[in-house]
């Protein structure tokens, strides 16, 4: 984390950020984590994770590699399901209802809470079929529908200018910033409540990413935005809130200019002046 | 000095390059071998050789005029010639030529071949007026055209004749056409009208519902087509008076003269007038007719269309069976089934059916599925054709079905791994969106794995196509009345039985009564059998890579 050495005391103001005094206390929740523990297997990931995720923010987890911050990205949308020896203990509370009880509708879900990888992932589909793959899910076919939803999710995407005369390309032939821009697009066009982020940036240039950032922006008004990443700047850039993990452990979360300038947690401070990580 | 030059060529690792550079060339070679011997063997039957008179004077007898044309030369030891009672001279070479003569005629001299030692043929020329004539049984004939008659009147004679002779060559040829159309396509719907009626009536006897009024219908529609059969009847008793009019006499070489009616001429050709290009013509046609009709004479004559249509017919049914199976199987054994002990042995399992000598899968495919799963359809669906089978018989369905659980392995294998190659992260994609695990197995893995589906397809039918042994248990015959697909209900047949390239090669080779004569047509069946294969797996390649690159991968 060489390029990471040099985040303490980033110049807030000069990152154009306008923040008005946050307070976690203030905000509605929208992700309650009451107390939750992971598995893989024998080995436990995540030890007792006790927080609330503020609606209509962006949070962002930060931390070193390994620390369990996208495997609990991942548990909000129940995408551990898929690995195998995978077990969750405790709850998560989504608008109230635990997302972890008996007769869950999973695929209700992920819908309502959409999810970004770190790899852009389109479907070797059209442009068009990409953004409407959610829609058609749902057993939505008129034409006029998907039109809409298309033209609206690419703009939300800050896509459609550049892609809207080649709808019906193959969604491969884009650049990886546009890519990721696609499957941003397809994932608010099934509008979820809950956007999460999965270092959304690794795989892209600056540009792109100045892209994806102003866009996570933009996107803030509507969805509740969780974001894990490895970039402090980043972090200190988009989000409204941060949580710092370390070894599967909650260590402190609070509004971000706090926790960036003056951390209550020595394991935070050392993390972000680049001491470990 | 040296060892060590040694040493460091073989450290530079040369010599496995030079190894693997020379397998592949062996097995090049192999295969350029194996078509031209095929190709060549196979395609110059078709070309219309010289036809070749002599004079042959066997030691002590009487000389005689012998002509055909030399299929086969070679050397044969003097004394071994003398051994088996021939008098050859005591001096000469060590060896003597002893050349194959094709002499046709096998009426008149009771064997198409005949072997003629070559010292004794003298005085070889090649007559013009030498005239072949292709038969519609009895082979070919050799000689010369004395006369053309009709109704027994000689109508021309001389060079006058020859005309004459291509001109009602050609009318004989017209009333085939339509005689053969007749009797094959007319008089078969009637006989499959009438037997379905049979059918009907037998069905409603044995559910006891066969009344007056029902039986009353019955027999009219019977009368109705006995009256259509009677119609046709007396058109092809007229047409077979016409086609049997003319008739022509052929001098032989050892000057007997023979009438022949002209019914039984499929062409006549002077292939000693003939120059390079009517040769190329006539070539051209002849190997037309070898894909594109039916065959004569026990097999080694004419064409072998229904074998081609038998076979690609086939391998297509089995396609359309064991690709659903074989996705189907592999979906369940890579996306949901545990991937445990069970599963690992069911995979083994599958493997080794592959190994599994093909014969095998012709006695299993008899004994289950002709005689246990056609005979419980037959006792179920088909009382009323009982004692007769229906499905209880070999049959194309049978030969398909065989044929599939034949190449399922080929097709799960190559299934399975076509799906563990599609990236984790499009899987998540579509599950983050909201689609169950269903839901994205049929719209984007599935898809994206249908390339490997079809190598796995490829690869099924290149081994399909090419089986012989378990189809002569389970629905390859040697002479198929008709083809499985035609115009009369319900259209597609698939109880009956079809013809086989692969079993033509071998009937024709070995089960042919004159197997000298139909030695060529092997070779021709050979490399036909080797284009069909061709022609069929290209298809399924151009359709692979046509998805390909349609679901072209992430690169990563």
């Amino acid at each position: 984390m060489q390029h990471e050495t040099h985040t303490h005391g980033i110049d807030m103001a000069a990152l154009g950020r306008d923040k008005q005094s946050l307070s976690l206390a203030n905000e509605t929740t929208a992700i309650e984590v009451p107390g939750l523990n992971l598995y893989y297997g024998e080995k436990q990931a995540l030890f007792d994770v006790k927080m609330d995720i503020p609606r209509q923010r962006v949070t962002a987890f930060i931390g070193p590699s390994g620390c369990g911050k996208s495997t609990l990205l991942r548990t909000f949308n129940r995408m551990n399901d898929l690995v195998d020896g995978c077990r969750v203990e405790g709850e998560i509370n989504i608008d109230g209802r635990n997302i972890y009880r008996k007769g869950e509708d999973v695929a209700e879900l992920r819908r309502r809470v959409g999810m970004v990888f770190q790899k852009p992932n389109p479907f070797p589909k059209s442009i068009y079929e990409n953004v409407v793959y959610g829609l058609r899910i749902q057993g939505i076919n008129s034409k006029r529908v998907l039109d809409e939803a298309v033209e609206w999710a690419l703009k939300s995407a800050a896509l459609w200018d550049e892609v809207k005369d080649r709808l019906h390309d193959s969604a491969l032939g884009l650049s990886g910033g546009q890519q990721q821009r696609l499957v941003i697009a397809r994932t608010v066009a099934v509008q979820p409540e809950v956007l999460l982020l999965d270092e959304p940036c690794s795989a892209l240039d600056p540009i792109s990413t100045l892209k994806v950032e102003e866009l996570i922006y933009e996107l803030k008004s509507k969805y509740t935005i969780v974001i894990v990443t490895h970039n402090m700047q980043q972090a200190a850039r988009v989000s409204d809130y941060t949580a710092f993990m370390y070894m599967g452990k909650l260590i402190e979360f609070g509004d971000t200019d706090t926790l960036f300038t003056n951390p209550a947690k020595k394991q935070t401070e050392d993390y972000i002046t680049g001491r470990y990580g | 000095m040296k060892q060590n030059n040694l040493k460091s060529w073989y450290k530079s690792g040369a010599p496995g390059v030079w190894m693997s550079g020379g397998a592949v060339a062996i097995a090049i070679i192999m295969t350029l071998g194996l078509l031209m011997v095929i190709a060549t063997r196979g395609l110059g039957h078709f070309w219309p050789a010289d036809v070749i008179e002599a004079d042959y004077q066997v030691p002590g007898q009487e000389a005689r005029v012998m002509a055909g044309e030399i299929t086969q030369i070679e050397e044969v030891p003097r004394a071994r010639l003398a051994a088996a009672g021939m008098p050859v001279a005591e001096e000469g070479g060590e060896f003597m030529t002893r050349e194959l003569l094709k002499v046709g005629n096998r009426e008149l001299f009771g064997a198409d071949f005949a072997w003629v030692i070559g010292e004794w043929l003298s005085n070889p020329r090649t007559p013009a007026e030498l005239m072949v004539v292709e038969r519609r049984e009895w082979g070919n004939m050799y000689g010369y055209l004395v006369n053309v008659k009709e109704n027994g009147q000689i109508v021309a004679e001389g060079e006058a004749a020859w005309t004459e002779l291509q001109k009602r060559i050609e009318r004989v040829d017209q009333l085939h056409a339509q005689l053969s159309r007749l009797e094959k396509k007319d008089i078969g719907r009637i006989n499959h009208g009438i037997e379905r009626i049979r059918l009907e009536g037998r069905k409603l006897e044995l559910q006891g519902k066969l009344d007056a009024a029902a039986q009353a219908a019955l027999d009219q529609r019977r009368a109705a087509l006995d009256a259509d059969y009677k119609v046709l009847e007396a058109q092809i008793v007229e047409l077979y008076q016409q086609f049997n009019r003319d008739s022509m006499t052929v001098r032989v070489s050892d000057g007997r003269e023979s009438d022949i009616v002209l019914g039984k001429v499929v062409r006549a050709f002077r292939p000693n007038a003939m120059g390079t290009f009517d040769k190329l013509g006539f070539y051209a046609m002849k190997l037309w007719e070898f894909v594109s009709d039916e065959p004569r004479e026990a097999n080694t004559e004419g064409g072998i269309f229904p074998a081609i249509f038998g076979t690609v017919l086939m391998v297509m049914l089995m396609a359309v069976i064991v690709t659903p199976f074989g996705v189907i199987a592999a979906v369940y054994l890579r996306e949901y089934a545990h991937q445990g002990p069970l599963t690992r042995v069911i995979r083994i399992a599958v493997n080794n059916l592959a190994g599994v000598p093909s014969i095998v899968y012709g006695v299993f495919g008899l004994g289950f599925f002709v005689y246990v799963l056609g005979g419980s359809i037959d006792s179920l669906f088909f009382p009323e054709s009982a004692p007769a089978p229906t499905f209880g018989t070999p049959g194309l369905m049978w030969a398909s079905l065989t044929l599939a659980i034949l190449t399922l392995p080929v097709v799960i294998v190559a299934t399975e791994e076509g799906l563990a190659r599609i990236p984790r992260a499009v899987r998540e994609g579509s599950l983050a969106l909201g689609a169950t695990k269903a839901e994205t197995l049929w719209k984007v893995v599935i898809p994206m794995a249908s390339p490997a589906m079809m190598t796995g397809l490829i690869l099924a039918v290149a081994r399909a196509a090419g089986e012989v042994a378990p189809l002569m248990l389970v629905g390859v015959v040697k002479l198929a009345p008709s083809l499985p697909l035609n115009g009369n209900y319900p259209y597609l047949h698939l109880d009956q039985k079809i013809m086989h390239l692969g079993f033509h090669i071998y009937d024709v080779g070995f089960q042919s009564p004159n197997v000298e004569a139909a030695r060529p047509l092997v070779y021709a069946t050979a490399l036909l059998l080797v284009i069909v294969i061709a022609l069929l797996n290209l298809t399924a390649v151009y359709i692979r890579n046509h998805l390909r690159e349609k679901y072209k991968a992430l690169d990563h």
